[in-house]
């Protein structure tokens, strides 16, 4: 490309088709170059006087805005003056530039357009009228609407009818930015429904669809016109419409739907044109589900949809079924086999509707088939789709505290199950629900105990990062349960393998903790037998041959793999390791007697261990979110007072996450030993963050924040490393009788076969999702004035209030003394606005036709 | 609303007609296209025509080398979407004679009218052929 200007640049202007050319030819790459170049000719070009010249850059321009993402704002004003031209071919460049790159909302100069609309509405040629009504339906904004209502009100009634047409689509957009402009327009919008040509009868029923997407009830008067056309009309896309408005019409309106539905079965079943066929099939699957015999037609031509080679019908028909499903699920059951074929189909699409609808039909009964199959179609599939399969199922049997579940045993397994699949993405899901099944379900922890054991022994897993979240949770389990585990030995040689050293730091973590409750578990076992107690309660029959040596080796096993933990990088890991270690040399004060006189070291030694045994077994279980709040502060300890300062000198860093720690979630990875750790952990990195702040604050008050046990030191170090085994029995028995205090056991009723307890909280764990379900903003607006309108116009009706509902009762306790006159109060309602808001409010529940069929999970959102 | 944009656009992913029933800036246009055509532009024949993206369904049809996308709301009827675009290409040939990407390339504007004609403001309002392509020749005699 030349650089200089050449002569031809100069004195000829470039017209559209050389730019095209230019771009085509352009070496790729370089087309930005050459595109900024052409953007510089029109800057030039545009600001000439001649019309042509004027034109031709603009419509350059445009064209580059549209297909090249050129900036063109800075044009508009161009664009207003050539719209003034009188030639139309320029007009219609000016327009079309307007209607393609004017923002309503920003753009300045729109207002300046209005005069020259409105000259073109009124124009007698009708070219510039429908020009000018495009576009106004593109860039009309409230000031646009409101002035040029009369010119719009006008061409309604206008003898020609492709610009009444037009007309009728652009006071659309009119009445949406300007509401009140309905009840100019509306009578005449009203009539247009008796209309013979069709593209005119197109434009109005389409305009009432939209109308009663948003508010459909002040629209139910016209019920008979649009009876007339459903029953009368011929053409598919009116009657498409038509429908559709019904669909929303017929819900408020019982004996409307009992009229509607042998028309709209008729249409069904006589017409060639699938779209008919399929909105007739979702409007009484969605609005007329009373209706059995129609529900039956309905499916069946839904069943037609998914036996067609067509992927678009048989994803139509799993749609349509989805929606069936809510009411009717027999529907869904009579197709089954047609569903399970589509989970195999090609098209990822039509997969996952069949997916959303197997875990539809998922009840207690035929979970676990369902779950087979699933499983063996991952196995099949492509990562993500296995993946999304098993979120799903993760998903649908843990719903509800494991509603769905009867058999655990067969779920635990399953869980381990999924946990090997090669593409298996959904590890965090698993562990959670291992661990939280482990504290819930007392009965399953047998089972739960023999799949950690297989996941913990098999040393080939070590290797799959992917499965390092599970591992730790089988750890856990391992370690929690180790009492009705069958070979504690094995368990502890499966914790200490080599290969753990693969594993991430916070598991290995895990890992070494739960060796710590496997060596305490044998401990005891050795102090009973030591003690001479005969009745030592074992779960397992390798125990026989538990002895001194046995229980030697097992404490020299632990001391050899965990020695060199101890001086590891990893905090975590180093820590515990160091916690195992210590208590090792106590145990073997114990177990080896004293030497010389240290009669009084193993006397403190043994009242250690069995405080730490007895930390240990205490059942853990599942600790509400809220169990924190629900510790009353003692008399005397304010707990703000410093507090609240600390909040504005640091800016909100300082949020001690004390009740988290004692979170469900977080159990998992610690237990009432090492919550302590935590907190402390915590409370020193946030310390970090502010210690110089901290340091000012204490120094100006004087005083500590947490009445630590270990007050004393006034340096600004970090408090020291709270000694677990003095704080373990204190924070076990707190936990426990937090526990105590929020457990509430949930029995069934009797069944043949009884399934287990699942312990649930009282105080409804989690975070509850509040579905705000927020107004449709001006619907209020239209569908008000539309009410007046069709209702018959009282003088002393005026448009309804506000879009808020807050402020909208606010104006009407103010204004109930006033009578409105005129158009300008806006601020009053009449009854009737008062009523149909009211049941406005009552049908948000009945929009949810529209939700996806995934089990209802979902807070129920206004399309 | 119904039809929120029409959009056709090349294998290679150039867009050749961006039409909007909403506003949207440069950038996000910009992205949207992106997005909708790295989705559409990798099925195969074999899958359905319907993709759902965001809050909203794009119905498209593939005709020769050029990519048809429409993006509509969730309650539009898809098949009816499906037919608008092969009524759009059927006018387009008639008018243009054997219609290809090079013409709507080189006649952009008129492939504008003749969508103005069938859809504003997001419905579509005309779907009888004769009555689109006569308002067109009308229009380009008077000019």
């Amino acid at each position: 490309m030349a650089v200089v200007p050449s002569l031809m640049d100069s004195l000829f202007q470039r017209s559209i088709d050389d730019v095209i050319k230019g771009l085509r030819l352009c070496p790729p790459g370089t087309e930005s170059i050459f595109i900024s170049k052409s953007l510089d000719e029109i800057r030039r070009e545009i600001k000439s006087t001649d019309p042509q010249t004027k034109a031709t850059a603009l419509h350059k321009l445009t064209y580059l805005h549209s297909l090249h993402s050129a900036e063109m704002s800075w044009a508009a004003f161009h664009s207003v003056e050539l719209s003034s031209s009188a030639a139309h071919s320029y007009k219609r460049v000016a327009f079309l530039s307007a209607s393609l790159s004017f923002n309503p909302s920003t753009t300045q100069v729109i207002l300046l357009l209005t005069h020259q609309l409105r000259k073109d509405l009124s124009s007698a040629n009708p070219h510039d009228v429908s020009l000018a009504l495009s576009t106004l339906s593109a860039i009309c904004n409230p000031d646009l609407a409101r002035d040029l209502t009369p010119d719009v009100f006008a061409l309604l009634a206008s003898g020609k009818p492709f610009v009444r047409k037009k007309a009728i689509a652009a006071v659309l957009r009119v009445f949406e930015q300007y509401p009140d402009a309905v009840r100019v327009c509306f009578k005449r919008v009203v009539e247009n429904l008796e209309s013979d040509d069709m593209g005119i009868l197109s434009a109005v029923v389409g305009l009432f669809c939209e109308l009663t997407e948003k508010e459909p009830r002040s629209y139910l008067p016209l019920a008979p016109e649009f009876y007339k056309i459903l029953v009368d009309c011929r053409n598919n896309w009116v009657l498409i419409k038509v429908i559709k408005i019904f669909a929303k019409l017929a819900p408020l309106e019982p004996r409307l739907g009992k009229r509607v539905v042998e028309p709209i079965c008729d249409h069904m079943a006589r017409t060639g044109a699938k779209s008919l066929a399929f909105e007739c099939v979702r409007m009484i699957v969605t609005s007329l589900s009373e209706y059995d015999s129609a529900v039956k037609l309905a499916v069946a031509k839904l069943r037609e949809f998914l036996l067609e080679d067509d992927p678009n019908l048989k994803y139509l028909g799993l749609q349509g079924l989805t929606i069936v499903s809510k009411t009717n699920m027999w529907a869904v059951l009579e197709n089954k086999e047609l569903v399970v074929k589509a989970l195999s189909d090609v098209d990822v699409n039509i997969k996952v509707e069949a997916l959303r609808l197997v875990m539809c039909m998922v009840s207690e009964d035929n979970v676990m088939e369902i779950s087979r199959i699933l499983i063996s179609q991952a196995l099949k599939s492509d990562p993500e789709f296995c993946n999304e399969i098993l979120g799903h199922v993760l998903l649908t049997c843990s719903r509800n505290f494991y509603e769905v579940v009867f058999d655990f045993d067969w779920y635990v397994s399953f869980l381990g199950e999924m946990a090997r699949i090669p593409h298996c993405r959904k590890g965090n899901e698993i562990e959670n629900q291992l661990v939280d099944i482990g504290m819930r379900v007392k009965d399953a922890r047998v089972q739960l105990v023999h799949i950690a054991r297989e996941l913990v022994i098999d040393p080939a897993l070590l290797g799959n990062s992917f499965i390092h979240g599970v591992l730790g949770a089988a750890a856990w389990v391992s370690g929690e349960y180790i009492e009705l585990s069958r070979n504690p030995f094995e368990i502890m040689e499966a914790l200490l393998q080599p290969r753990t050293s693969l594993l991430t730091p916070s598991v290995r973590a895990v890992y070494i903790q739960s060796a710590f409750k496997v060596l305490t578990f044998c401990l005891s076992l050795y102090l009973k037998l030591n003690n001479g107690n005969g009745n030592v309660v074992v779960a397992s029959s390798s125990m026989h041959r538990f002895t001194k040596e046995s229980f030697v080796n097992l404490m020299n096993l632990v001391e050899t793999n965990l020695g060199p933990l101890a001086g590891s990088n990893e905090v975590e890991v180093q820590e515990r390791a160091s916690n195992v270690l210590g208590l090792i040399k106590l145990i073997k004060l114990i177990v080896f007697g004293s030497e010389g006189d240290n009669v009084k070291g193993e006397v403190e030694a043994s009242e250690m261990v069995k405080l730490i045994f007895d930390a240990f077994s205490e059942d853990l279980g599942p600790v509400s979110v809220n169990a924190q709040e629900r510790v009353p502060i003692p008399d005397g300890l304010v707990l703000k007072e410093n507090l609240g300062d600390l909040d504005d000198i640091c800016g909100g860093d300082t949020e001690f996450s004390l009740p988290s720690s004692f979170s469900i979630v977080k159990l998992q990875k610690m237990d009432a030993a090492g919550t302590s750790d935590c907190t402390s952990k915590e409370e020193s990195e946030t310390l970090t963050e502010s210690t110089s702040l901290l340091a000012e604050h204490r120094k100006r008050h004087g005083l500590y924040y947490l009445s630590s046990e270990n007050a004393g030191t006034v340096s600004n170090d970090y408090p020291p490393a709270i000694d677990p085994k003095d704080k373990d029995a204190d924070e076990a028995e707190d936990l426990a009788r937090l526990t105590e205090e929020s457990l509430v056991i949930k029995k069934k009723p009797n069944q043949a076969r009884i399934r287990p307890v699942v312990v649930k909280l009282d105080d409804g764990e989690g975070f509850n999702v509040s579905a705000k379900k927020r107004e449709v903003e001006g619907g209020d607006l239209i569908s008000g004035a539309v009410q007046e309108v069709l209702l018959g116009n009282e003088a002393t009706a005026t448009s309804s209030s506000s879009r808020k509902r807050e402020s909208s009762k606010k104006s009407r306790e103010r204004n109930k003394q006033q009578h409105g006159h005129g158009k300008e109060r806006k601020s009053q309602s009449t009854g009737k606005d008062k009523e149909h808001d009211g049941q406005g409010q009552r049908e948000k529940p009945k929009r949810k036709s529209r939700q996806r069929g995934d089990g209802g999970a979902l807070p129920a959102q206004s399309s | 609303m119904g039809i929120r944009f029409v959009l056709m656009v090349n294998k290679q992913g150039q867009t050749r007609l961006a039409q909007y029933y909403e506003y949207l800036n440069v950038e996000e246009r910009r992205a949207l296209e992106g997005e909708i055509v790295r989705k559409c532009l990798t099925r195969t024949q074999q899958q359905c025509s319907f993709v759902e993206h965001r809050n909203y369904k794009v119905v498209y049809r593939r005709y020769a080398s050029l990519f048809f996308l429409v993006g509509v709301d969730n309650e539009e009827n898809e098949l009816a979407i499906l037919e608008f675009i092969h009524l759009l290409v059927e006018t387009m040939d008639r008018h243009f004679g054997n219609v290809c990407e090079l013409d709507i390339m080189f006649h952009l504007e008129k492939a504008h009218f003749m969508l103005e004609e069938m859809v504003m403001n997001g419905c579509i309002i005309e779907t009888s052929k004769t009555n689109i392509l006569s308002q067109i020749q009308l229009m380009e005699r008077a000019s």
